[in-house]
Order: C-alpha cells, then structure tokens, then sequence
C-alpha cells in the first residue's frame, strides 16, 4: 500500500510517500511497525494524540482496519479556513 | 453546488457576483472570506498551504452536502486555496444561498467551523525572520463542532 505523510509529519520522516508492504491489519499495528524501522519514525509517531490518520482517503482513528487499503495517510490536525 | 480546489488567485467580487444568479426564490446570500494574516506585526512573510490532493475535494464536497442536508440551502460556493500566500491575500470563500437569512448564516458558519478542523490543509507560517513554523490546531476550533 502507499503510506502519506504531510506537514510536520512528512518533515520529520523525510519524505512524501512510499510503498509499505505489510500484514498488519489495524493502522495501529502499521503505527508499531513503522516506529520500529528508525528513530525518525519513532520520534513521528511518538504522540499518537498528535496524529491524525485517513484510510483510503477517509478519515479515521487507530483502531481502524487496513485489511485490502491502498492508501493510509498520517498527519497533525487539519488547519484549513 | 460548486467546490474548487485550487493554487491560483480567486477574484472574489466575481465570484460573489455569479453566485446564485437566476435563483429568485433565494432572499439572502451570505458570504465569507478568509484571508492571510499578520498577527506578528509585520512577522509573518508569507503562509504556506499543503493539502492532501485526492481527498481534499472529496472531504470538502462532503462537508458541503452535509450542509445540505442540514439547511433548507439554493445553492453553496466552497473555494480553498494551497500554496504560498501573502498576508493581506485571499485564503478562500464560502458562499450559501437560502430563501431565510438564518439558514444562509448557520450554513456559512457550518462550514468554517468543519473546514478548519475537517478538511486536509496545513498552514506554515514563514516569519520575516526566516523562520518556518506549522500553525496548530486550536482546542477551541475542535470544541467548535460540538455545537453542530
């Protein structure tokens, strides 16, 4: 599936996109097996309160399935207006 | 119903202008604009605009239908500008068209309060100093939605 990362997020991790291959089924368990891969990932995801995710372009919460996703998108609270 | 999302300018009076045109039984437009601003007194150099291409449209267009849902509305202008921006330019506009001025209000308002908190944008700010810093949410701005 592709993973997205914006704002701070995207600047913390160093980069926009990638293609991650995994059996996780919940974003939860993506969360912890990004955290493991390298300190800029553990220092991203360390404050999930901070975070907010999207699912297929939906937006959603932690516990969510990933089963069959594409596309699962991290980022902080939207700022629009 | 009409939401774009776009880099460029709008031009606002047009915009304005051509909203709800030939709908006679609309009595009230009401309109809002939000635009850059310098709180650092003469700070800020310019904000900057991410967005999620792909799910912004969608999110908005959902917001917007919600919308209504919820009031008895002729028609609803959203536009929302990514990108680089100078204090004093046009972030974006909303624009609801109702036959009641109570509905046409609530529906802007309504819309303001999920776009800041709903809809995937970011805002950095670049200070005159150079510095770069990511505006964070507000508690009050999530508090806001309750009401809905």
């Amino acid at each position: 599936m592709d993973v997205l990362y914006f704002a701070w997020v995207r600047e913390r991790i160093g980069l926009p996109k990638e293609k991650v291959t995994t059996d996780a089924e919940t974003v939860a368990d993506l969360v912890a097996e990004l955290r493991a891969r390298e300190d800029r990932y553990d220092l991203a995801f360390s404050d999930l309160s901070a975070l907010r995710v999207a699912v297929d372009q939906e937006l959603t919460d932690f516990d969510a399935s990933i089963k069959g996703a594409r596309e699962v998108a991290f980022f902080p609270p939207m700022t629009g207006g | 119903m009409r939401v774009v999302v776009q880099e460029a300018p709008f031009d606002f009076g047009a915009e304005a202008e051509a909203f709800a045109v030939g709908r006679h039984d609309m009595g009230a437009i009401v309109t809002f604009t939000g635009v850059v601003r310098d709180f650092g007194k003469g700070g800020l150099d310019a904000m900057e605009i991410e967005h999620y291409p792909g799910m912004t449209q969608k999110a908005l267009e959902a917001i917007a239908d919600e919308a209504r849902n919820r009031w008895f509305l002729g028609d609803v202008l959203v536009i929302h500008r990514y990108g680089r921006m100078e204090p004093g330019e046009k972030i974006m506009m909303v624009a609801t068209a109702a036959p009641h001025r109570k509905d046409a209000f609530e529906a802007a308002e309504y819309l303001m309060d999920y776009l800041k908190s709903r809809a995937p944008f970011w805002k950095k700010e670049h200070a005159a100093t150079g510095e770069t810093s990511w505006v964070a949410a507000k508690d009050e701005d999530e508090d806001a939605l309750t009401r809905w």
